[in-house]
């Protein structure tokens, strides 16, 4: 969607005959009056409706973009066969552009603030209220079925909306999103009729109670999903358990810690079909009974690979899942407080493991258990209990990352939050595991060095980028001259997104980036002694990312001005610190290309340069 | 302890009442006079507040607190930096609800957590503390609650912080408001907490 409309559209997975296809026509296209030619009728001799069904089957919203790209007719074709829309920046385009290209979308996925908002970064009222676009859409698009939300406001009074102006909605997805009460979901529960979807996940809900899952009708039946793991109200468990009994489709369940144990039993004994399972609360005072009966009751679900909830784990209890750990494929368990020796014990049952978070309360230990127990781990992410303690407590090292290192060649997506790092054990690492798509790692101490040498961590992101030509992410933390910068331009060549705070030396890193990252889609920096000179060296390279955000650097509004200005299909904002000048430092930046001009919802504490 | 094969019930020795392993303290030897309800010194507290001195005077010891904090400013304060780490919002809230407190061993660098709400009695607890810092054994279950370093033979007393700021003897009350009063454990070298005197009943 974005890259077909402004100039610079990106690459990606398309056939070779596809980028021949579009070498071939880029030249037709310039002869801007001419009708359709001779010879691209020689091209497209096959006929419309095998081309049609051909570009039908395409799925990814990018080759889509592509296909789009190459001619005319092509670009019809693509853009009545769409019905899956997805919006990386909600700001980038209106719906009222939108609906006029895509006549057909019957699924829609949104997402609007920038994710340093997840850290509160971002003042509240910024934006991203999704009710625009449901008035739209209710007109145009009165046959929607999904939306995805991530980082979106949305209101009681827009879920409302939606239940009552699509009659055919299915799949309702909130992540990080605010903006709403329970009220709001007992809306949905109560009108959509259709629904099969519903996921809640992870958002600033203002949870009024449980009532809202007692709104589904006795005579609903189609529900599929059902993910309210994050929630914190008691719900009816009566009509929770009615619920799953007669919804004989239900494969997804993650249920909140208001669910005991007893309950989790009795629910698995009504949907031993299930695939993903989200625990309640994993503790209580079970009988022996009672306990047998729940490990039968997992010995009952042959089909879940999807385990995550363990609230206030007993480790004692884990054991009643070794029926269903024998084939789980993704494990959860970043709620759950657990020691070396449990983590341990219980991934002796886990072989077929693809992906593991866990909290760094397993420590190395732990982690070295992962790496003698799941050779087949693709991911990895390994949470803080305590991340903002002011005394040491012990989490992860090196030593627990390069454990996971030799267990797991497979290894491609790592988020690793510790307190001491070397550059040594990074190099290690990757070349163990050379296939990295995302590699995220977090030094707690801001711009701490490498512990042993007290060398920056430079040759860590350079073993890295050099290592890890597959590199699509990349977060770096602990002390970083512009050296990594330099690595990362050089070496970086796939990288789409790139986290930075507190590093880098002057404005040559930045522009290091800027100038080296062909396919830097998102670049988001706090806390970087990076200037207007860095700032302005990305002009024309923004154009072709979806966003930059840099905040507490030295960037000024003068700077953000002329940003402004040289670049008017930017929409370049700031994000302005009470009681601030407006010729100073410009303390919050967020820069994105859009092709629907200046937002119109800015709050006063946003300024649209 | 643990059931391995699952089809066992996992120890359940809990609520309190139970003689077997109720903590005392006292030199060995010494006779201890127990009381017909185990649970009936609620209102009596047995804080040894005047004698715990947390700046030792050895030099081997733990950090005071003090320390602690000035260890970790350095170089910078975490606490300070908004929105950093980089932990979300959602998960930082959900984990401050756990009842999971610190414990700190005299002499050890690193601070552990224990999930309380993980055992049901102090002998699970004291036994998952055994596993954490493996250096200890527990000796003698049933009489003498000690911790004891095989590598030096240092003994530990197990000694938390209550709800009010006080130091006591893990053991005192029973399990269930333990649970709930306990704020942090540290295991005291015993030979610092022998000032407590000898005579358990207030």
């Amino acid at each position: 969607m974005e890259s077909s409309e402004l100039k610079g559209g990106k690459d990606s997975q398309i056939s070779d005959e596809l980028s021949e296809l579009r070498m071939e026509s880029s030249e037709l296209k310039k002869a801007k009056d001419s009708p359709i030619s001779d010879e691209s009728n020689r091209r497209s001799s096959f006929p419309d409706e095998v081309l049609e069904r051909v570009i039908s089957l395409l799925n990814s919203h990018r080759d889509r973009s592509s296909v789009s790209l190459v001619c005319k007719d092509w670009y019809n074709m693509e853009r009545w066969s769409r019905t899956h829309i997805f919006i990386g920046n909600c700001y980038s385009v209106s719906p009222e552009i939108v609906a006029r290209r895509f006549p057909k979308i019957r699924s829609l996925t949104l997402k609007g603030k920038p994710r340093f908002s997840d850290f509160n970064l971002v003042p509240q009222n910024w934006g991203a209220d999704v009710h625009a676009w449901l008035v739209v859409f209710a007109a145009k698009y009165p046959f929607l079925e999904e939306l995805r939300l991530k980082r979106m406001t949305i209101s009681d009074a827009s879920l409302e909306f939606l239940a009552l102006s699509f009659p055919n909605f299915k799949a309702l997805s909130l992540l990080s999103c605010d903006g709403f009460s329970t009220n709001g979901l007992a809306a949905i529960a109560t009108h959509c009729k259709n629904l099969t979807e519903l996921d809640i996940h992870e958002n600033d809900i203002d949870d009024k109670g449980g009532g809202w899952l007692s709104c589904f009708p006795e005579s609903f039946t189609s529900l599929e999903v059902l993910n309210f793991a994050n929630m914190t109200s008691d719900i009816n468990f009566d009509a929770l358990e009615r619920l799953i009994s007669r919804c004989k489709s239900v494969r997804v369940l993650k249920v909140n810690r208001s669910i005991s144990l007893e309950q989790l039993q009795r629910l698995l004994a009504n949907a031993p079909q299930l695939t993903e399972l989200g625990t309640g609360s994993f503790t209580q005072e079970l009988a022996q009974r009672q306990y047998e009966e729940l490990e039968s009751a997992f010995n009952n679900c042959k089909n879940i690979h999807t385990l995550s909830g363990l609230w206030e784990v007993k480790g004692l209890y884990l054991p009643a899942l070794y029926p269903v750990s024998t084939h789980l494929t993704f494990l959860n368990l970043s709620y759950a407080v657990l020691q070396s020796d449990e983590l341990a014990k219980l991934l002796v049952h886990c072989p077929q493991l693809r992906r593991l978070w866990v909290l760094d309360t397993v420590e190395d230990k732990g982690l070295e258990a992962v790496g003698s127990n799941c050779p087949l781990l693709e991911e990895l992410r390994v949470f803080p209990a305590d991340p903002f303690d002011e005394e040491i407590v012990h989490g992860v090292t090196e030593a627990g990352f390069v454990a996971v290192s030799y267990g797991c060649p497979r290894l491609h997506y790592v988020l690793y939050f510790c307190r001491q790092m070397t550059n040594a054990a990074v190099a290690t690492v990757v070349q163990n595991c050379p296939d990295f798509t995302h590699f995220r790692l977090c030094i707690m101490t801001p711009g701490q060095p490498d512990y042993l040498t007290n060398e920056p961590m430079d040759e860590a992101f350079g073993a890295v980028v050099k290592t890890c030509t597959k590199l699509q992410r990349l977060s770096v933390s602990g002390y970083l001259t512009d050296l990594t910068f330099e690595y990362i331009g050089t070496y970086a060549k796939n990288l789409e997104t790139l986290s930075v705070a507190f590093a880098g030396s002057s404005d040559w890193g930045m522009q290091c980036v800027l100038g080296g990252c062909p396919k830097l889609r998102k670049l988001e920096i706090r806390d970087c002694p990076f200037g207007n000179a860095a700032l302005l060296s990305g002009l024309e390279k923004y154009e072709s990312m979806r966003s930059l955000w840099m905040s507490a650097c030295n960037v000024t509004m003068n700077g953000c001005r002329l940003l402004a200005r040289e670049m008017p299909r930017l929409n370049v904002e700031v994000m302005k610190e009470e009681g601030s000048d407006d010729d100073g430092r410009a303390d919050k930046v967020y820069v994105y290309r859009s092709i629907a001009g200046q937002r119109r919802d800015a709050p006063s504490s946003v300024l649209t340069l | 302890m643990s059931s391995e094969s699952g089809k066992q019930l996992p120890e359940n020795d809990s609520a309190g009442l139970n003689f077997d392993t109720e903590l005392t303290l006292g030199l060995p030897g010494k006779s201890r006079s127990t009381t017909s309800d185990g649970g009936a010194k609620l209102g009596t507290k047995r804080g040894f507040l005047e004698t715990v001195d947390l700046k030792l005077g050895d030099k081997d010891c733990v950090k005071s607190d003090d320390d602690v904090q000035e260890a970790a400013k350095s170089p910078v304060s975490k606490a300070q930096v908004v929105g950093w780490p980089p932990v979300r919002a959602y998960r930082k809230n959900a984990m401050k609800s756990c009842k999971y407190v610190k414990v700190a061993v005299d002499g050890a660098p690193y601070l552990r957590k224990v999930d309380l709400e993980m055992y049901n009695s102090y002998q699970q607890l004291l036994s998952s503390l055994e596993d954490m810092f493996s250096c200890f054994t527990i000796r003698n279950y049933l009489n003498e609650k000690k911790i004891v370093d095989q590598v030096n033979g240092i003994e530990y007393v197990p000694t938390y912080e209550d709800k009010d700021g006080d130091w006591m003897l893990v053991g005192d009350v029973p399990w269930q408001m333990f649970v709930e009063s306990c704020k942090r454990l540290r295991l005291m070298k015993s030979t610092e907490a022998i000032g407590l005197g000898e005579d358990l009943n207030l």
